[in-house]
């Protein structure tokens, strides 16, 4: 990266004997939409507060837009936060909350009120100001707060698991507006989440962090396609996990055998020994089943039968078994024509094998 | 409707809590000295002699004086108290908070004599207001901290933090959102603080040298059986005025949680 706005090096965190960050290094662009990405416990929210100057690194350096925050307090900070219980001001009304930020400022009581007014009409509040604050539903108690963090201008917006207490058809809607917000004002976005699906849909990059530290820091893409480790492809998405063995390796691929898909080359970049016990991870939509179809060129086929199914609408989830005593799971998407299988009935499988990852020790 | 059993209960129970009462007024009123059935006649006699007594007027000034410090410094200790309970964590927080709050079940008579061994034989001191004031904050502060400790507990940390995150120092940030949103709590304090330091009887008998509190001077008028029906009359002032006070406080309570947004969990009333 040829600049970045916020860098940490070698950032440490310890609670008494709880090391709650490990030697984090990290580099954010400008403009950049990051998540933090990670299940409960792991530091996401421990190092998004360090960012914040809300905990003090036990060691390790911290610097936005080049200068170092050692020694600067939460107050002084560029950064602005919107806190997973949103923190609206129960007394104040929703004028007052959005310009809280702005009783420090130089500026004139009119023009202050037009910069209120100015964030409201963009999170889509505008006419709420007089409003009591605690009399907003939970979507706008959210707005209310992004108004309230953004009417500073903050070189970086802090969001703690901002939609985690809306419903699933709100989240939805909100992770359309939050890219498109953090699009029209250019500001770096840092989203703290433990939902995989919300930090592939909105970021740019996303940082996935186990146990204080980062395991993969990739573009959803890549995390998704080229997870580096088991633990990261169990955490992304969904994944088959098949017991393999490696046969034999050389430049090209290594031929592994598996119980239930039979023997294929597959692409690996780690050298693997001959005979070695492995993992190959099948993502559902990388395999599919051949209802009325042949198999296109390239592709590897087997034959098994429906163990279970589960019905969502646009796909349609199958346990294949094949002959093993393993599972596998496969996602078709259901269309016109396409009939959705019974429990029992004698399918063909087919995928391609470059899609399997090879995954060993861990 | 149908009574039963538990409802001539409740019945009784209030009878039993009230009655003594309401037969304040009831004798306050009484044109006789004596305080027996039957009543004699109407007189507001005793309200009049009330107005006359200096030593009456001196007692009920000390005891306002008493009782509104008492509140504000007990106060003021319980809001420390319950913040560094509810906000910080340091060694031994858990037995020292314990310890804090032991003056609850303290008896009053042991407090009351090792506080006047302390202050006249250790350090020499002469007996005032000021040593009531001291007994009485003891007593009070852990009712303080007990009244303000929910108030803060109710309270989202992070709405301190965003107002720090918004540019306002620590201090300011306390000022502007903590202590509105736990203003309540705080009246709650101060009212029940007041309240038992002007009733409160054996700590300021032993305390208060040659100032007595009101409660004080009542004790030492009841030698007087002709001086009763004055007692009364003064019991009854002080009734009415515990009730405005009381439901003061509730009308106060409830627009403050209104104005909060917050769900009522019960005050006084």
């Amino acid at each position: 990266m040829t600049q970045s706005l916020i860098s940490l090096s070698a950032v440490e965190k310890y609670y008494g004997d709880y090391h709650a960050l490990r030697g984090i290094d990290l580099d954010i662009g400008p403009g950049e939409f990051f998540s933090l990405l990670g299940p409960s416990g792991c530091g996401k929210t421990t190092l998004l507060r360090t960012i914040a100057g809300f905990e003090d690194p036990s060691s390790g350096s911290l610097r936005i837009d080049g200068a170092d925050m050692a020694r600067v307090p939460a107050n002084r900070r560029p950064t602005n936060m919107v806190f997973q219980s949103y923190a609206i001001f129960p007394h104040l009304t929703v004028a007052e909350n959005v310009g809280f930020g702005l009783r420090r400022a130089p500026q004139s009581r009119e023009e202050k009120a037009r910069a209120v007014e100015e964030a409201l009409d963009m999170v889509g509040l505008s006419g709420y100001g007089a409003r009591a604050a605690h009399a907003l539903s939970g979507g706008q108690r959210q707005r209310v707060a992004l108004a309230r963090a953004l009417i500073l201008k903050p070189k970086v917006l802090l969001l703690d698991e901002p939609l985690s207490a809306l419903d699933k058809k709100l989240r939805e809607q909100m992770q359309g507006e939050l890219r498109r917000l953090q699009r029209q004002v250019g500001i770096t976005f840092i989203l703290v989440t433990h939902d995989q699906e919300e930090a592939l849909i909105m970021s740019d990059r996303i940082a996935v962090m186990f146990e204080g530290q980062i395991a993969q820091l990739d573009a959803p893409e890549v995390l998704y396609h080229r997870p580096k480790s088991r633990k990261v492809a169990d955490f992304i998405g969904m994944m088959n996990f098949l017991q393999a063995k490696v046969e034999t390796g050389d430049g090209a691929g290594l031929k592994v055998t598996t119980p239930s898909l039979g023997g294929f080359t597959v692409q690996a970049d780690q050298a693997v020994g001959n005979g070695a016990r492995a993992e190959l991870g099948l993502r559902p939509e990388s395999l599919s089943l051949l209802i009325g179809e042949t198999a296109p060129p390239g592709t590897l086929t087997a034959a098994g039968t429906v163990a279970d199914r589960a019905y969502y609408g646009d796909m349609t989830y199958y346990d294949v078994r094949f002959g093993g005593s393993e599972t596998i799971t496969i996602s078709m998407k259901n269309r016109v024509g396409r009939e959705v299988l019974e429990i029992g009935a004698p399918v063909e499988a087919v995928w391609d094998p470059r899609s399997a990852l090879l995954f060993q020790g861990d | 409707m149908r009574v039963g059993w538990l409802g001539i209960y409740a019945v009784l129970y209030l009878v039993f809590l009230y009655a003594p009462i309401f037969l304040l007024p009831v004798f306050a009123f009484n044109a006789s000295t004596i305080i027996a059935f039957p009543l004699s006649g109407f007189t507001t006699e005793w309200f009049r002699e009330l107005t006359t007594v200096t030593a009456l007027h001196d007692a009920v000034k000390n005891s306002l004086y008493i009782a509104v410090t008492t509140a504000i410094i007990s106060t003021v200790l319980g809001i420390c108290a319950a913040r560094a309970s509810t906000r910080y964590g340091f060694p031994f927080q858990r037995p020292i908070m314990g310890f804090v709050m032991l003056p609850l079940v303290l008896p009053e008579i042991i407090v009351a004599v090792s506080l006047l061994v302390v202050i006249v034989q250790v350090f020499g001191l002469g007996l005032s207001s000021l040593t009531v004031i001291l007994g009485h904050v003891l007593i009070c502060t852990p009712f303080c901290i007990a009244i303000l400790n929910s108030s803060f507990q109710n309270l989202d940390q992070s709405l301190e933090e965003a107002a720090v995150d918004l540019g306002e120092t620590p201090a300011s940030a306390f000022r502007l959102i903590v202590l509105p949103l736990v203003m309540p709590g705080i009246i709650s304090s101060l009212l029940i603080s007041f309240t038992i330091s002007l009733d409160e009887f054996i700590i300021a008998f032993f305390l208060s040298g040659v100032e007595p509190t009101l409660p004080v001077y009542i004790w030492g008028q009841l030698r007087f059986p002709q001086k009763l029906p004055v007692i009364m009359a003064l019991g009854t002032i002080l009734v009415a005025s515990s009730i405005l006070l009381l439901v003061l406080a509730e009308i106060f309570r409830r627009r403050g949680l209104r104005r909060a947004g917050l769900k009522d969990t019960g005050g006084f009333l």
